[in-house]
This record gives structure tokens, C-alpha cells and sequence, in this order.
């Protein structure tokens, strides 16, 4: 199945009781996925088709914070509109999951992969994992609200997708049977949910001196707390369902390794390909797959790196005025913790391919001590 | 543990009576007890006793609930005394002190 | 409690769902809006509020005012909201609790319009109540699409240009009724009576209602505390703001017992200070027009 069908397929052993969406390419066969779903009684949950995104996550808050288990889905500009939304969502602590198709920012308009529209949310307080495959696309619904309802996190969750790469390509994806993840993932117990008889002010305003700040502090440390809640919760996972996607950071052929690229998403495959190759012709290459961006796994990475003589960072996003959003992260947690070269390379805007060649010209520049930032494969010098 | 933003305590902590410049004193002895300064009251601050001691212009009317000012929340904004049909609500400036 | 005593004159109910000590400003009609809408609709609601002067109203964190919860949202997100509560709570088998959409003329005609126009297309059994005070007032009194013609606010100050707001007010009940909402009233906090005889009606129809209560502002309409009862009910009497009930595709426009010019209405404002006898004249002929409008609407719409 699709990318698309497969998180609809986790949406529907998730048990979610409401969904609201707004259609934009390349994430409309998910919502369509459930509508239909929907229509045919397969899942029990209301659909509501909103008039925007913005609306799409104003009505998901809301939900979640009567006690509904709720979801959506969106991409992109999409994803910008709902901005404001998402900073409330999480700073209301309501553990939403969604999905979200990687796809540019125009103009110029452009429907293909591209990871700039959640790089710009990072700072939101959700909880972002970067899918590889259909089958973590799927699985990582299940995971996913089981993270984010763990009672020390609390915090949303997004999904990411690559546009098309994932989303509408069709692989072979194994399905969790509905008692599976009945058992996996227990019914949603919002501890503060709306009660008519218990008159809260949800949300209420701070002065300086009021809790503001204590607010946003533990914010912060709920996210580190979802470290934990993460590493335990994959670990039940593959212990469930024998799939194991290795925390926040994977690790490939990175046990003697001297040069890695760090990648996210489809990229990532690609990468692991050549770095196979590339180990057939002997070279000491690995690759590390960042899964989560927030929580950023820094500790992971300053552990994964060591003994390294070179890294490179692939970016598939880019932060006008400085270097790719992934490769700045990394260089600042590595700084002072490891003492190698941390190359920056931005590659595959607005769809672009990341052709093999590419993966060897990068493998290489970094084994050739790079650690500037530069462009693959764009036109015009770099 | 986790932290959510919630508003529990209700307002009544809050004493607004520092706001006020003029405050509004009723003239029991002309109050009909119609209750429209009640019902126009914009801050809760006009409660309802049932006491018979309160004055009143005559017997019938002082077996009626009476309108009192909640001193600890009344803003003085003057409504009561606007909308009183039998104008026996004043407005008296705080600084001259309670008569 | 001798017999009398339930004889009193209480021509509202009794119970409150608004506590005192709130931090509203003097003779603050928005506050007014509140206590009726609570008192119509009683303990089983959930009140949705945007960014508004009753977002700051009930005080800081840790102060609550109401006695039913009351949900923070950011400014547009007041129609998705209560599109969320109602699906939530029906899933969740609370059906009877009444979701309120409680949000500003701003947060209504202007940055919270196609959130509304959503939610009520969608045709949800729920509350949207537009507390009308004419002005982004929370944020220090600034037009909004609601601001009504020749009023000064601070974004259309009078100086050495008149730059008041010459355009009408966009009267967001009005296109309600022409979105077809089940329910469209229009009401002012002079006549509780009739607000709350409205939402008690609205009530009764399992869709969408949305009600505008003209909730004057002493601070952003510049006139003096004591006279928001006044003013409101001026608005009424002078047709600035006609109350109306539309249910069912009928229109019933109230008609008031005493009228009065614009003239006298906008003479006890100071918003509307500087304007002259053409302007008043001009918005008198806006008024007329839209009474005429509203009558000729109601006449088709009884079937007469």
C-alpha cells in the first residue's frame, strides 16, 4: 500500500475518535482514505471537513481537550496556516498526533518532496519524526500517540512523510491486527479534559510574574522527559510487533565506521545503498538516520559520532541566511563535544533528485575533511 | 510533573473595590425593591438579602428581598443610579467617606 | 420565605454563572453580555473564547470568572473550536451540553469570519454568540469591520484629516441570515429579557444559532460609565442596532415603542463628536435604508 493508505491504516487501529482535515496535495488520499473509511463503517470515528487548516487544528484542540483521541493530517503551506495552532495545542498539552506530507514552501508552487514546511515548526513544542517507509509511516501512528500520551510528555506529535517518495508509492506493509494494537496502545485518558461540573479556564492568560515562564520551562522538560518515553515505547514496540526503529537515531554500519552522512526520511534509504556499495569497495562508510528532530538527539549523536574522523549533514530544507536546519543542530550539538569536521550539504529542493552520484560526491567531499555548506546537485555553481 | 495551563481559583479573591471613585448608596426608604440595578450590574456586586430590618417606604415592600451593594466588588460605574426608575440609588464620592 | 418574597420582581433568573471581582472595565456592557447568555443556558455548557476583551475579563492565571469552563483560543480559531467541543462531546454522549462560541465583533466580522461561516455551514448544534462593542477595544480601541459609520477610533482618529470610519458597519447577523443559519437574532444588553427569551428559542434548534449582542463600551465609545444601559438602549430606539429574531426562515423585526433620531444617539458619544449635520445625515440615510431592508424582509418572509 501507499504511504498515504498505510497512516490511514494507523489512524484506524489508533482507535482515533475524531479527524479533521483540510485537502492539499500530497496529503489528500490520506483524509480521502478515511473518509471512506468512514463512510463504510470500518471506523467508528467523526470526520469533519473544515473550511482551513488553521480551522483543521482549532477544531483537533478542541476535541482533544473534551477527552477525544483526535488526528489530522496536512502538508506544506498547509502546515504553515495551521502554525499558530500548533504552539497552542502543545502549549495546552494536549497530545495530538498528526501527519504531515513533506512538501516545498513557493513560490514558485511546487507539490515535491521538500522539508522546509516543518522545519519552520520546530520550535513548536511537537514532538517530529521523519519516516523512512510506508511501514514506519504506519507504525509510527501507533507509537506516536502512545509517546505523546505517556503522563510525564504530553506533548503532540507530528509524522513526517516524504511527498510522493512515500506518500503514493506503494510498498509491501505488514498490518497490525486491531487487537494488537488495541492491547499496544490503551484508550485515551486526558487527566484535565473539559467537565461541565469542574469550571476551568483552559489556557487562561499570565502576567510576567504569573506562571508563564514556569509554562514554557516545562515544556522543556517534558520533551526531554520524551526521550525516555520514546526509547521505552519503541522498545514495546518491537517487542510487540518485532519491528525495531531504534529510538531517536538509527544507526547504519556505523560500528567501524571513519566518515557518516546524517540524513532524514527517504534520503536516508538512498544513502544506505551507497554506503553499502561503498563498503564493497572497502571505504569505512556509515550512515546515521535522524528519526526524531524534536526531541533532537544530541546525546545520540555526540555517542554516534565518536571515533569519526568526518561528518556530513543532508538537508532537504533550507534557513535563508544560514545553513540547512538539520546541519546547524548538529554542528551546534556537536560543538565542543566531538573535534571533526561537520559538512552542511542542501540537496533535493522542490523535488529535486538526489541521484547515487551525489551520495558518493558528498561520502567523498567529507572524507576530503569538508566542512563548509554547499549545494547538491543545483545548477549555477554552488 | 507536568504542567498545564489552567485558571481554578475563582475571581472572587479578587477585591475590586479599589476601584472605585464614587459609590452608590441606596436610599431604602424609596426603594421599591424592583431589582433593575441587580440586573444591570456588570460586576455581580449587588447581592440580595432577605432581611426585614432593611428600611423601606412601606410595609409590603419590606417583606420584599432587598438589592445590597457588594462593597468588596462594586466599581462604582453608576448604573444602578442611572437605571433606577424610583432615583434612589446616589453616587457619593469615596474620599467624603461612608455617611 | 413568605409567599411574597416569590412574587419578586426578577425578571431574569436568579443564578449566576459569573462570579465578581472579574477585571472588566467600568460599565462594561461585554460583561453584561455574558451573565444573560449564562443565565439562559445554565451549568451543562462549555464557553470557546478567542483573543477578546474576555479573554483578560475573568483575570490572570490562576482567576477563573465563570462557573462553566471556558476554553482559550487564539483569535480565529473560535468557529473551529466550538466545531471541536460539539463533535467531542456528542462522541463522548453529552449531547445536551450547550457549546458557546463567545467571541468579539473583531474576532467575528473580521479575522474570525470564515471560521464562522464554517462552523455554522456545517451546520453544528452550536452557540455562536458575537459580543458586539464595535471596536478592537481589548487592544486599546481600533476599527474593526463592525465599527459603525463616523465613529473615531484609534486607527481612524480625526485630526487635521477627518478620517473617521466612513465605511457602514458590516453587520455580521445580516449575512448570517443570508448563509441560511437556522437561527439569527440580534440583541442588546438593555433588554436581558428579550436576549435571554432569544437564546432560550435558539435553543430549541439542534443546529447552528448565532446571536449579535450589541454590548456598548464606555472606554472605546468615549461616554461616561453609568450610561451603557442608556446607549444600548438608544441603539434600539434610534435603529442604529435593530433587534430582530430569525427562525426557521422568518424574520420578526422588534419594533421599538419610543424612537429616537441618530441625531440623539450618536449626540451622547463622543466617538461621534466631530461629525457634522451631513455625516449624521448620511448615516441616518444608512440606517433608514437597512430598517426599510430589514421590514421589507420580514413582510416577505411572514407569508404575508
Amino acid at each position: 500500500m501507499t504511504g498515504n493508505e498505510a497512516v490511514a491504516m494507523g489512524v484506524k487501529l489508533a482507535n482515533v475518535g475524531f479527524i479533521s482535515a483540510y485537502p492539499i496535495t500530497p496529503q489528500t488520499t490520506i483524509v480521502e482514505k478515511l473518509a471512506e473509511m468512514v463512510a463504510n463503517r470500518e471506523i467508528g470515528a467523526r470526520y469533519v471537513e473544515v473550511e482551513s487548516e488553521h480551522s483543521a487544528m482549532g477544531a483537533v484542540f478542541a476535541s482533544e481537550l473534551a477527552g477525544v483521541r483526535s488526528y489530522t493530517a496536512t502538508s506544506s503551506h498547509g502546515l504553515l496556516y495551521m502554525h499558530e495552532m500548533l504552539h497552542w495545542t502543545a502549549g495546552q498539552r494536549l497530545p495530538v498526533v498528526m501527519s504531515v506530507v513533506n512538501r516545498s514552501i513557493g513560490p514558485p508552487w511546487n507539490i515535491w518532496s521538500e522539508q522546509t514546511d516543518s522545519m519552520n515548526q520546530r520550535d513548536t513544542g511537537w514532538m517530529q519524526v521523519y519516516c523512512e517507509s510506508n511501514q514506519e509511516a504506519l507504525d509510527t501512528i501507533l507509537m506516536g500517540y502512545k509517546i505523546a500520551e505517556s503522563k510525564d510528555v504530553m506533548l503532540p506529535l507530528m509524522s513526517m512523510e516524504d511527498a510522493f517518495i512515500l506518500s503514493h508509492t506503494s510498498e509491501p506493509v505488514e498490518l497490525p491486527s486491531q487487537e494488537e494494537a488495541d492491547s499496544f496502545l490503551p484508550r485515551l485518558d486526558l487527566p484535565f479534559r473539559i467537565d461541565t461540573g469542574n469550571p476551568l479556564g483552559y489556557g487562561s492568560y499570565s502576567t510576567p510574574d504569573g506562571p508563564f515562564m514556569e509554562l514554557k520551562k516545562d515544556m522543556m522538560e517534558s520533551m526531554k522527559n520524551s526521550r525516555q518515553a520514546i526509547k521505552k515505547v519503541t522498545r514495546e514496540f518491537a517487542d510487540t510487533f518485532g519491528r525495531d526503529y531504534s529510538g531517536l537515531l538509527e544507526e547504519y554500519m556505523m560500528s567501524d565506521a571513519d566518515y557518516a552522512l546524517i540524513a532524514s526520511g527517504t534520503l536516508a534509504s538512498t544513502g544506505k545503498y551507497v554506503v553499502k556499495n561503498l563498503r564493497e569497495k572497502g571505504l569505512k562508510v556509515g550512515l546515521l538516520r535522524i528519526r526524531f528532530f524534536r526531541p533532537f538527539p544530541d546525546r545520540e549523536l555526540i555517542e554516534a559520532v565518536s571515533g569519526l574522523k568526518g561528518v556530513g549533514v543532508l538537508d532537504r530544507s533550507v534557513s535563508f541566511g544560514t545553513a540547512g536546519s538539520m546541519t546547524n543542530e548538529v554542528r551546534a550539538a556537536l560543538y565542543g563535544k566531538a573535534d571533526i569536521p561537520v559538512a552542511g550539504f542542501i540537496a533535493g529542493l522542490g523535488g529535486r533528485d538526489v541521484r547515487i552520484e551525489d551520495f558518493r560526491k558528498m561520502y567523498s567531499m567529507i572524507a576530503d575533511g569538508f566542512s563548509g555548506s554547499t549545494y547538491i546537485n543545483a545548477r549555477g555553481g554552488e | 510533573m507536568m504542567r498545564v495551563p489552567l485558571a481554578d481559583v475563582s475571581s472572587r479573591v479578587n477585591h475590586t473595590d479599589s476601584w472605585r471613585i464614587l459609590r452608590p448608596e441606596i436610599d431604602y426608604g424609596k426603594c421599591i425593591r424592583c431589582m433593575i440595578c441587580w440586573k444591570f450590574c456588570p460586576d455581580n456586586a449587588i447581592t440580595v438579602s432577605e432581611s426585614e430590618d432593611i428600611k423601606s417606604p412601606n410595609e409590603r415592600v419590606a417583606r420584599l428581598e432587598a438589592p445590597v451593594i457588594d462593597l468588596d466588588y462594586c466599581k462604582g460605574c453608576g448604573i444602578c443610579a442611572n437605571e433606577c426608575p424610583e432615583d434612589c440609588v446616589e453616587m457619593v464620592y469615596e474620599s467624603r467617606g461612608v455617611n | 420565605m413568605p409567599e411574597e418574597v416569590n412574587d419578586m420582581p426578577f425578571s431574569i433568573p436568579r443564578e449566576e454563572f459569573m462570579e465578581p471581582g472579574h477585571t472588566a472595565c467600568h460599565g462594561c456592557g461585554a460583561t453584561l453580555a455574558m451573565r444573560y447568555v449564562l443565565k439562559a443556558l445554565g451549568k451543562d455548557t462549555v464557553v470557546s473564547v478567542p483573543a477578546s476583551c474576555w479573554a483578560v475579563i475573568p483575570g490572570a492565571m490562576p482567576n477563573r470568572t465563570l462557573n462553566v469552563p471556558m476554553v482559550y483560543t487564539p483569535f480565529a480559531a473560535t468557529g473551529a473550536s466550538i466545531t471541536g467541543l460539539r463533535v467531542a462531546m456528542d462522541i463522548l454522549g453529552k449531547e445536551d451540553c450547550n457549546v458557546v462560541g463567545f467571541a468579539g465583533d473583531g474576532g467575528t466580522a473580521d479575522i474570525g469570519l470564515q471560521s464562522l461561516s464554517g462552523a455554522m455551514e456545517r451546520g453544528h448544534n452550536v452557540f455562536y454568540i458575537m459580543y458586539d462593542n464595535e471596536g478592537y477595544m481589548n487592544t486599546g480601541v481600533q476599527r474593526s469591520g463592525s465599527t459603525p459609520y463616523g465613529a473615531e477610533t484609534t486607527t481612524t482618529p480625526v485630526r487635521a484629516e477627518r478620517n473617521f470610519k466612513h465605511q457602514q458597519k458590516k453587520v455580521v447577523a445580516d449575512l448570517m441570515m443570508a448563509q441560511g443559519v437556522p437561527y439569527v437574532a440580534t440583541a442588546t444588553v438593555a433588554y436581558p429579557e428579550d436576549l435571554i427569551r432569544k437564546i432560550v428559542n435558539a435553543k430549541k434548534i439542534a443546529g447552528p444559532k448565532f446571536i449579535q449582542i450589541l454590548s456598548p463600551c464606555p472606554t472605546g465609545w468615549y461616554f461616561p460609565t453609568e450610561k451603557t444601559i442608556e446607549i444600548s438602549r438608544m441603539a434600539v430606539q434610534s435603529g442604529m442596532f435593530p433587534l430582530y429574531e430569525y427562525s426557521n426562515g422568518k424574520l420578526r423585526v422588534t419594533k421599538p415603542s419610543k424612537t429616537i433620531s441618530i441625531r440623539d444617539y450618536v449626540s451622547v458619544q463622543d466617538r461621534f463628536m466631530h461629525l457634522d449635520e451631513e455625516d449624521v445625515s448620511n448615516l441616518q440615510s444608512a440606517v433608514d435604508q437597512r430598517m426599510k431592508n430589514l421590514l421589507d424582509r420580514e413582510r416577505e418572509t411572514s407569508g404575508a
